[in-house]
């Protein structure tokens, strides 16, 4: 297991470097120069000249890439072009807040969804299992932003329970800020609940088919406890590993989301840096992006691990 | 705990179905029997008799869609269909009890065994954990498990079939149950395994004096076992005796039928022919009007196409369901005509060395941490870490030799390599040392480098028919490959020839047209059987070409094998675990035990001392279809040992019941024994021959 666990973390390394390195080289084949979008279509050719040698962007390529990485793993990100400000503290309280909301979200996520699927997977093809899955369905299809307004309507504007607007300041402790995250988590857990349900639901179907259960049954085991005992631990294996997948995209993905309740996550500070063509905070949220991600799928794995024996004691 | 008067177990008039969109389907129709306190009740039936769904239903399973349609069942004088949810949960695990047929998949693969027994421990007996866990251990104790701590903290992946089915056992036993239903708990164990867990069955009925529904489709298992036998046949009871009865005179025409399309021990090719059952098993929605076996029936008259024959007392015990079973009593009735028929002739003539294999070696590395296959941790053996490598040594220095037209049969048990062997000389496992050759020429290792001149001589039957014929081609296109790829005949010829060739396989030209999963089991492999003799080949090799086919059907594909083999003259090394079937059809015997071939005999000899410690515990293994048969109790301590942890020397040595001490961890010597048999020991013949006596004795004959 320790040998899985390191090869594991060596493969993130990996996937990490060589992820930035297609970072560090797209951006240095997207269309402008730098330094002109810095000083403006305006400036004298000495002054851009200057700007490149400042900036150490006539240097060969290894050699920026390196520097470019050294920098980075100290937490000297540079500066962003657009917001003229340091970067790291920046995405920092950024990445803050969208774990605030990944963690709601997976609050009330994970055992709703869960619930529903079991319900389904025990009610396979009877009415129970047809409204569960045809209603996921449904929700799923819609897109956040339109959930996300007609949760606004409903629970903001009708009903005044909370606020439409999420947008919470840097300084806000996280009691202070659940109210206004309540709304866009509610939103982002509409749509993984169809699919950790239906996941869930198949886990569900397929351990009832197995021979242990009908042991566990016939051994006069009340029908609760062969559930949530025996098939349950067994059912969700794949339905962790996806939650923690999930995480990678609850992390950086919810673009959508935070901009209809212009939430300051990580999702709207990446949009805002690819319309500003701002390419170190691009790079910067990338990355962190891509760590968020390779942690995620690392979690996965490793939970799986645990929880099925025939791998964690290899 | 036999202190009821009443039966244990009551079934009257029985009829289980399953709901259709056509209809009722029905599982088990009108089966009636009892089994007393105490007894250990046989249920004997092939595939689609209804068994596995009667011992189930006894214990109220039904599948989906699955209900009591008729009749009643009675446990202990409750009718078990009447209870309510918790009488049933308290008496589930507690009163009656189920063994089921494939442990591994019936143990939860994410809990640990010891908590899977104590959980029921805790939840029928209010135990507290300290104590539960202490229970669990004693019971372990009473099934003869080895090493019970360990297993206790094992997950069900790391310990063997043979232990699994022991915690099933143990679970079964946790309240010294009124009933054991057991439903195939032994197939799919090795024969050595088996025979030790039928000994742990039979110790703990006769102490507890527990009552069992023992469903099987062995006959060896029944006799060995079983008090009284019911015999099933789709879906209908069609016998029911005291077992020794039911062997020594059989009066149902189906039971009489299995009993001798067995082969039995001693009987050869050359001198017997098995009788086997014509036609298929009805599916259960086409059953025939009247006596449902009347299609198959050699005796079948008028009367038993028309009339469903009633279930009779024809002895005070014996029931049975057939219209002429007064002329049987009296053994009036004729004997079915297939036995009249000739067995196949004499041995062909010796002609020369086909097939020679010189020292092979099969060996897989093994990969970082994963071990391949299912092998676990077994007792501590001697390894040179060095000298040996990690690998799992499937075969280990294996040297044969076939001649033209002659059967060579290769019998073992799981890892003994037989398989690899197979493989080995057909091109689908490259041997990593020693050379096979073939009618005197080198046979490359790779088949991809064998030409189509060597693949025309060198064919191959499998074990699933199922899976080894192409479900999307016709039978016409599967059986014209052979002919357009290695002889090169154009399409149309053949085709023409493909039909030919069902001809000589008896089967209707209309089935060249059909496709694989329209036909049963034995069909299929008759195809596949066809298909490796389409071109002629001059060695066939055969692994386990009956093992997964109904009882009724093995004879007839044995007799054609056979047939087949000694109308081309072609040689066939005969791969099985079963040592009748080998014993029957094969000229000469090897008996392999972890990678290496142990002893050599001709086919006739194999049975008759002196024998190899491993044969001989073999021998007396092997359920013997005959109660009245004598046999030795030769038990093996242990499991076979991993092939990736090979002991030294004999590979035998830390299961042998004759080891004689340092000496077994070196190689043994190949010692001739008379008569073409070689053995593989270090105990010198003289001193075997003097000490073994015959493993099985005669059983009495057989009443027609």
């Amino acid at each position: 297991m320790a040998r899985y666990f390191l090869r594991r973390i060596g493969l993130l390394l990996l996937t990490v470097a060589l992820t930035s390195l297609i970072v560090f080289v797209i951006t240095q084949y997207l269309p402008g120069d730098v330094c002109r979008i810095i000083l403006g279509r305006e400036a004298g050719d000495a002054a851009v000249a200057d700007c490149r040698v400042d900036l150490g962007l006539d240097d060969p390529l290894p050699v920026q890439y390196f520097r470019w990485l050294a920098n980075f793993a100290q937490g000297d990100w540079g500066t962003s072009y657009s917001v003229k400000a340091e970067i790291f503290p920046v995405v920092m309280q950024r990445t803050r807040n969208s774990l605030m909301l990944a963690a709601v979200t997976l609050v009330m996520a994970v055992p709703l969804s869960i619930l529903l699927g079991v319900l389904a997977g025990l009610n396979e093809n009877k009415g129970v299992d047809h409204v569960i899955s045809v209603g996921s369905l449904a929700v799923v299809g819609l897109p956040e932003f339109v959930t996300g307004i007609v949760l606004i309507q409903l629970f903001a504007f009708k009903w005044k329970l909370f606020p439409a607007n999420s947008s919470i300041r840097v300084e806000t402790p996280f009691w202070e800020a659940l109210p206004m995250l309540i709304l866009p988590a509610l939103t982002a857990t509409l749509v993984l609940l169809a699919y950790i349900a239906r996941l869930t639901r198949a886990g569900v179907v397929e351990e009832l088919k197995q021979p242990y259960v009908r042991t566990a049954t016939l051994k006069g085991l009340p029908r609760r406890m062969v559930i949530f005992k025996h098939v349950l631990r067994n059912a969700l294996l794949p339905t962790v590993t996806v939650l923690a997948i999930s995480f990678g995209w609850l992390i950086s993905g919810l673009i959508v989301v935070e901009n209809v309740f212009n939430y300051p996550g990580l999702g709207r500070l990446l949009a805002f840096a690819i319309d500003r063509r701002d390419l170190p905070l691009l790079q910067a949220v990338t990355m962190i992006t891509v760590v968020g991600y390779a942690l995620a799928n690392l979690l996965a794995d490793m939970a799986y691990a645990w929880l099925n024996p025939r791998i964690r004691l290899e | 705990m036999s202190n009821l008067i009443t039966p244990v177990l009551e079934i009257s008039n029985l009829t289980i179905g399953y709901r259709q969109p056509a209809g009722w389907l029905d599982a088990v129709r009108d089966v009636s029997l009892s089994i007393q306190p105490g007894q250990v009740y046989g249920l004997v039936g092939e595939s689609g008799s209804g068994k596995s769904t009667l011992a189930l239903a006894v214990m109220r399973y039904l599948g989906e869609g699955g209900a009591l349609r008729f009749g009643t069942i009675r446990f202990a004088g409750r009718d078990v269909y009447s209870l309510t949810p918790s009488e049933l949960q308290a008496i589930r695990g507690t009163q009656i009890a189920l063994v089921p047929q494939d442990p591994f998949s019936a143990l939860n693969p994410s809990i640990k065994v010891g908590e899977q027994i104590a959980e029921t421990l805790r939840w029928h007996q209010s135990l507290s954990p300290q104590e539960a866990r202490t229970q669990a251990r004693t019971l372990l104790d009473s099934v003869r498990m080895a090493d019970p701590n360990r297993v206790l903290d094992s997950y069900q992946h790391q310990i063997s079939g043979g232990m699994q089915q022991r915690v099933m056992i143990a679970l079964a036993l946790i309240s010294d149950p009124l009933l054991l239903v057991l439903d195939e708990p032994t197939t799919g164990l090795d024969v050595t395994t088996e025979a030790a867990i039928l000994d742990v069955f039979r110790g703990l009925m006769e102490t507890y004096n527990t009552a069992a529904l023992y469903v099987t489709h062995n006959l060896g298992v029944v006799a060995r076992i079983c008090d009284r036998v019911a015999v099933l046949y789709a879906s209908e009871l069609v016998e029911d005796a005291p077992t020794a009865e039911l062997y020594r005179q059989p009066l149902h025409p189906y039971t009489r039928g299995l009993l001798d399309s067995v082969p039995r021990l001693g009987e050869d090719k050359h001198h017997h022919r098995l009788t086997p059952i014509g036609g298929r098993i009805p599916h259960l929605d086409e059953l025939p009007p009247g006596c449902v076996f009347a299609p198959r029936c050699p005796l079948a008259v008028e009367l038993c196409h028309t009339t469903r024959p009633p279930l009779e007392e024809a002895v005070p015990g014996r029931r049975v369901r057939c219209h002429r079973w007064p002329e049987i009593l009296a053994g009036n009735a004729p004997t079915p005509e297939a036995a009249a028929a000739a067995p196949v002739g004499e041995a062909l003539p010796a002609g020369g060395m086909l097939l020679s294999l010189d020292d092979v070696r099969v060996h897989y590395p093994l990969g970082r941490g994963r071990l391949v296959g299912a092998q676990r941790r077994c007792a501590p053996t001697e390894r040179f870490p060095f000298a040996r490598g990690r690998a799992v040594r499937a075969l280990d220095g294996v040297s044969l030799t076939l001649g033209r037209g002659r059967t060579l049969g290769i019998v073992g048990e799981s890892g003994s390599g037989k398989t690899t062997l197979a493989r080995a000389i057909i091109g689908l496992a490259e041997p990593t040392s020693g050379g096979i050759q073939f009618s005197g020429v080198s046979l490359p290792r790779k088949l991809s480098r064998r030409p189509a001149a060597i693949l025309r001589k060198l064919q191959m039957v499998f074990q699933n028919p199922l899976e080894a014929l192409n479900p999307y081609l016709t039978i016409g296109e599967i059986l014209s490959r052979p002919f357009i790829r290695l002889l090169g005949l154009p399409r149309k010829e053949a085709l023409a020839e493909a039909v030919k060739l069902l001809a000589a396989v008896r089967l209707p030209e209309e089935y060249a047209a059909r496709l694989p999963g329209q036909l049963s089991g034995g069909e299929r492999q008759r195809i596949a059987i066809a298909r490796a003799f389409a071109a002629s080949p001059e060695l066939l090799v055969a692994d386990e070409p009956v093992s997964a086919l109904d009882v009724s059907v093995q004879a007839s594909i044995l007799n054609l094998l056979n047939e087949l083999q000694w109308a081309r003259g072609t040689a066939m090394v005969f791969i099985s675990h079963d040592l009748s079937v080998v014993g029957y059809l094969a000229d000469e015997v090897a008996v392999m035990y972890l990678g290496r071939v142990v002893q050599v005999a001709e086919a006739r000899d194999i049975f008759e001392a002196p024998y190899h410690p491993y044969t001989e515990a073999l021998l007396s293994a092997i359920p013997i279809p005959d109660p009245a048969a004598v046999q030795e109790n030769i038990r093996l301590d242990g499991e076979v040992p991993g092939a990736a942890n090979l002991p030294l020397g004999c590979p035998f040595h830390t299961r042998c019941p004759r080891l004689v001490g340092e000496i077994c961890r070196t190689e043994p010597p190949w010692q001739e024994a008379g008569g073409g048999k070689r053995i593989w020991c270090h105990i010198p013949v003289a001193e075997l021959a003097a000490v073994q006596g015959r493993v099985i004795g005669a059983g009495r004959q057989v009443d027609r």
